[in-house]
């Protein structure tokens, strides 16, 4: 399993003549550094890192309040249709975005907000399905006890979410950060619709065409290059986190 | 006292899930509803839709590459999912056995899942190249000669199947829970009836982690019904229309040709397919599944 990933690395720091040669090395037989320089001049790769960050910085930020925010409503409260409402969440989480991607496109379109980081972004805070059902899973374990407490004491429903609900939810919120992060980093269809201009493309969109026919024979080592550098941001992110995912195991674990 | 207590139930559900609601209304039902008034036009995204009645239905039904891009993602579905599950939890098993490094080998099978989309792509591309890539060195081992892979029609698909199987891990985290929940009592029980490990893990373990398997099962589905990055990344496509994959047609027909009427057909076919899928899987397995405690999700 990890093989594919070894090779990975060691390609990228191959050279050009020696990505030709059959069967291939292990190890490179010169370490060419240099290969992580020249990636920011074949594409612009530096420019599009950064979208790709602030893209996904912000689309979690927008779908952890939005969601957290949803999931509360739907764990703490019973109220008139609540139930209709919870079934509707849970039959989009089966709703294919291919289905829906059209109008959407022209409802973004008709605000001008083609080539913008908008249509990438926006819809995040407006909560995600699957994060609120999670999330919403998480947030129904909460004992009632320090609800009642809080209301005793005069809380308003806003700050017992804000200061009760949440700092009692970091595994799972970060959990659901993880994964919102995870998708908007990979995302291909999304950005590949809506933006054009070449500054303004994510990470997958400028790699994607790295295999175009653009290059008669594909630039392997830059090709590596870039999968090892799209890649470092994630496994960062879970080895951070890796932590209080064992944590959010183990509470809900107990329970 | 009563009713003003129900009354404020249901304004704090409705203001705190109003993000979503809105969201809902905005993102997802406008879009599902018009899709299906445009599947119903021409429309070129520019000019205002023309109605045209069935047309758009009646065309897909007669076009190649509509059944084409069916029969090219049924064949992944129908390959991919079992193999996908089979493996997952095979790992998973596997795995929650008492073996030395086994922290390790976790790690080392979910790693891969980190790699997905593009980046994940691009590697592939390079280990299915016939002449320089690690795919056929390896199967040379064996004194095998491998096809061209992505280059050739007939192997294209099987390449695609075989890159996802990498990402097994992924299930297998979401298996190892399940089978860590798995009380040792009930294990512990059906030893002492004088249950073989085969018994055991039908009678007992396959029960208890069935909603996991029923859950992954789902989502393996409606997934591999909408495979876009490897089409549009490794084969365009190609070569020969073999890896046509529905979503990537779709995808064409809208934003290459600018079809958004035909295409909007072929997203309410996509949808309605996804609908009725999940209900049948859904009602199949209600006798299968068994859910702890009684219906509560």
């Amino acid at each position: 399993m990890l093989l594919p990933l070894f090779f990975m690395v060691s390609t990228s720091l191959k050279s050009k003549r020696e990505l030709l040669k059959f069967p291939p090395t292990f190890l490179p037989e010169t370490w060419q550094w240099s290969n992580y320089v020249d990636i920011f001049k074949t594409l612009n790769f530096g420019t599009m890192y950064m979208n790709s960050l602030i893209i996904g910085v912000l689309t979690v930020i927008g779908t952890l309040l939005s969601s957290a925010l949803a999931a509360y409503g739907f764990a703490r409260y019973r109220g008139k249709g609540s139930n209709l409402w919870f079934m509707l969440l849970l039959s989009t989480m089966m709703l294919p975005y291919p289905a829906i991607m059209i109008p959407q496109f022209i409802l973004f379109s008709k605000m001008n907000w083609i080539d913008t980081f908008l249509p990438l972004i926006v819809p995040a805070f407006f909560g995600s399905a699957y994060n609120i059902f999670l999330l919403r899973q998480f947030f129904s374990t909460l004992p009632d006890e320090l609800f009642d407490a809080g209301r005793i004491d005069g809380c308003t429903e806003f700050r017992m979410w804000r200061q009760i609900a949440l700092p009692l939810s970091g595994p799972a919120l970060s959990t659901v950060a993880i994964f919102a992060f995870i998708y908007s980093w990979n995302d291909l269809l999304t950005p590949v619709l809506y933006l054009s201009s070449a500054d303004k493309f994510t990470l997958p969109v400028g790699m994607s065409s790295l295999t175009s026919s653009r290059f008669r024979i594909p630039p392997w080592h830059l090709l590596m290059v870039a999968s090892v550098l799209a890649m470092v941001p994630i496994v960062t992110l879970f080895a951070v986190a890796q932590r209080r995912f064992v944590e959010g195991i183990v509470l809900t674990g107990i329970k | 006292m009563k009713l003003s207590e129900s009354r404020r139930q249901t304004l704090y559900m409705y203001l705190f899930i109003s993000p979503w609601l809105i969201g809902f209304i905005i993102f997802a039902l406008y879009p599902i509803l018009s899709s299906l008034y445009y599947s119903f036009t021409d429309y070129d995204i520019i000019h205002p839709p023309k109605y045209v009645g069935l047309a758009n239905y009646q065309e897909m039904f007669h076009s190649e590459l509509f059944w084409k891009s069916v029969t090219v993602t049924l064949r992944y579905t129908f390959i991919s999912v079992p193999i996908m599950l089979l493996l997952s939890l095979g790992f998973a098993m596997l795995l929650n056995q008492k073996i030395p490094f086994r922290g390790f080998f976790r790690t080392a099978m979910y790693f891969p899942s980190m790699v997905s989309g593009v980046a994940m792509s691009l590697l592939w591309y390079w280990i299915f190249n016939p002449q320089i890539g690690l795919f056929n060195y390896m199967l040379s081992w064996f004194g095998i000669a491998g096809p061209a892979w992505l280059m050739n029609p007939g192997s294209a698909l099987y390449a695609l199947i075989i890159m996802s199987l990498w990402t097994a891990g992924t299930g297998m985290i979401l298996f190892l829970a399940g089978l860590q929940g798995v009380p040792s009592s009930l294990v512990e029980a059906a030893k002492l009836d004088g249950a073989g490990r085969f018994r055991i893990f039908l009678n007992v373990t396959l029960p208890m982690i069935s909603p996991i398997l029923l859950f992954q099962f789902i989502m393996g589905v409606i997934d591999s019904f909408q495979v876009f990055t490897q089409a549009f990344v490794m084969t365009q496509g190609g070569p020969n229309y073999s890896t046509w994959f529905y979503v990537y047609n779709l995808y064409t027909s809208a934003f290459k040709e600018y079809r958004a009427g035909y295409s909007s057909a072929l997203a309410w076919v996509l949808l309605v397919v996804v609908m009725l899928f999940t209900a049948l899987i859904m009602k199949f397995s209600n006798r299968y599944v068994h859910y702890e405690g009684g219906g509560r999700r």
